[in-house]
């Protein structure tokens, strides 16, 4: 399997507290990956050093490397904006821009990559694939707040993939969403997976089987466990992974 | 068991809460409106030769000669409005930087320091800081700011010389000092007020720090930093004693930010002491009613605003 990123001896905390210990995985290109583990256990900071947003956080602090195709992005001649493009994010809550419409939400990406023309095409095609497009279709001049928790959460992947990312990171998107609302999202990230490479940290246990390639199991700040989904989850090799997904705790 | 409604006649059967809240309300709103009605009354009043003698031309006409018993207060709804919006033009890109320096770039240790500081500002009283443009502000616009701007811009009727240092610009410089205090530190609350995944939102998708503050931070926080900048509007609208002494006091419709003008409060302190007839008492409290509506249409309009804003906010 191609590895797409491949982190090494990663470690990261704020201060004097440490809270990634040693973690090194490679992340698959073109499947997902699901990161799970107890609240706490540093899978939201794990993908936040993925992107370099970790390190906007004051007292923040990061040792180690991820390679990105090949390249460590915490190089001192590699520019985390570059990155931040290049591996988009969707966060644990819905944050469109509420000043901006909803077409302005999906074209602010392109436009601050100095897209001027054809931006039409690129909110189309981004809505299209984030399956909103049929229902915002005749609203995009409307403020995204008008939306449903579910639909507003589509619209940040949309505006995610308009900045065409290699990676996408989805950093609990659906816990503040409903079952259907949840349910369309896991589609979309399994639709996606054709294109782009994912990691989403869940803590929910049934979504990391359903739509999950590869699971990773993080418990107080170190990898306990990683590898295919249905392993870990029928034939776990580490006691604490077994006791974790069985629900003794967590 | 005893029963939690009242047993007094008129008030039977509401209960004891919501008599409560009848209480206070009734006083809330009873004090107020009447506090303004009486200040209102006593406005009307007191300017009623004025309004009956001059009508509306009152307010369009510009000739303001005590003597002759000539009064017009264009020049100083002018005067005011100009110098305000002068304020506002210096003073709000000015508190939006402090503010944005404040929240997004300055280290925890500088900003622990200079924001109270900034709001410390707000405390120096006007007659001190009108002190300071007499005798620093005022001599430094006369012999640098002046020459330059009508070297550069002199072109334009607004800088023509000659150059006083008592002048509308100087009274504009002075205003937009203290209104500074108050919008730059109501928008560090805006700006601190934004939620940490805006930002973030800007920045994942490979924005720079700036592209993410001015995209996307300051848009977020514009509804609340709209009433800041109403806020200091409405101060520098009816600032006084600052203005009055740096503003070079002479009713004329200046076109020169560089010669002198008056403002609406400004006449009134002046000149009140001076006013022994009763026309001229009742035009200086017309002044003051103009002055009072206009603040009070200020202050609503800002409201409005903040309002809407904060309401189609309040959905995200």
């Amino acid at each position: 399997m191609e590895s797409k990123i491949e982190v090494v001896e990663l470690n990261a905390g704020f201060g004097s507290t440490h809270v990634l210990k040693n973690i090194s995985m490679s992340i698959p290109r073109n499947r997902v990956t699901a990161i799970i583990g107890p609240s706490g256990c540093g899978k939201s900071t794990f993908v936040r050093c993925l992107n370099r947003i970790h390190e906007l956080v004051p007292g923040a602090w990061v040792r180690g490397k991820v390679l990105l195709d090949g390249k460590n992005i915490y190089d001192s001649d590699v520019d985390p904006v570059d990155i931040r493009r290049r591996v988009g994010m969707v966060f644990q809550k819905p944050n469109p821009f509420p000043a901006m419409s909803i077409f302005d939400n999906i074209a602010y990406g392109p436009k601050i990559h100095g897209m001027k023309k054809g931006l039409e095409r690129i909110v189309e095609d981004s809505l299209r694939k984030a399956a909103l497009w049929d229902e915002v279709k005749h609203r995009l001049k409307d403020s995204p707040v008008s939306l449903s928790g579910g639909q507003q959460q589509r619209l940040c992947i949309a505006r995610a993939l308009a900045v065409e990312p290699e990676v996408i990171l989805f950093d609990e998107p659906c816990s503040a969403l409903d079952p259907v609302a949840t349910a369309k999202i896991e589609d979309l990230i399994l639709e996606l997976r054709e294109n782009y490479t994912i990691v989403i940290v869940t803590h929910n246990m049934q979504q990391a089987a359903r739509i999950a390639d590869y699971t990773a199991f993080f418990l107080m700040g170190e990898l306990i466990e990683y590898g295919e989904t249905a392993q870990i989850f029928e034939n776990p090799r580490d006691k604490r992974t077994e006791d974790y997904i069985t629900g003794r705790f967590g | 068991m005893r029963s939690r409604v009242s047993s007094l006649p008129f008030f039977r059967g509401i209960s004891p809460d919501t008599l409560f809240q009848i209480f206070l309300g009734s006083i809330a709103v009873l004090s107020v409106l009447v506090l303004a009605a009486l200040l209102l009354r006593e406005l009307i009043v007191g300017a009623m030769p004025a309004l009956s003698a001059y009508g509306v031309e009152f307010l369009f006409s510009a000739e303001w000669n005590p003597v002759l018993s000539e009064f017009g207060a264009l020049p100083f709804i002018y005067g005011t409005i100009v110098s305000s919006l002068l304020a506002l033009l210096i003073g709000v890109p000015l508190s939006l930087g402090i503010a944005v320096f404040l929240t997004e770039i300055a280290p925890a240790k500088v900003r622990a320091v200079l924001s109270p500081v900034i709001e410390l500002l707000a405390a120096i009283p006007s007659v001190i800081i009108g002190l300071w443009g007499i005798f620093v502000l005022a001599p430094f616009v006369r012999e640098h700011i002046a020459p330059l701007l009508m070297e550069h811009l002199g072109f334009l009727p607004l800088f023509r010389g000659p150059a006083y240092g008592y002048s509308v610009l100087t009274a504009g410089i002075v205003l937009a000092i203290m209104i500074t205090p108050i919008i730059s530190s109501v928008s560090r609350e805006a700006l601190l007020a934004v939620p940490r995944l805006q930002k973030e939102g800007a920045l994942a998708l490979g924005a720079t720090r700036f592209e993410a503050v001015t995209g996307v931070v300051l848009p977020y926080a514009r509804g609340a930093i709209f009433g800041a900048v109403m806020l200091g509007l409405g101060r520098a609208i009816g600032e006084t004693m600052a203005v009055t002494m740096v503003i070079g006091n002479s009713p004329q419709l200046f076109t020169s930010l560089l010669h002198p003008g008056y403002t609406m409060a400004a006449v009134i302190a002046n000149e009140f002491t001076e006013a022994t007839d009763d026309i001229y008492l009742a035009a200086l409290i017309e002044i003051g009613l103009v002055l009072f509506a206009i603040s009070m249409v200020v202050n609503i309009i800002a409201r409005a605003i903040t309002w809407r804003y904060l309401r189609v906010q309040g959905g995200s």
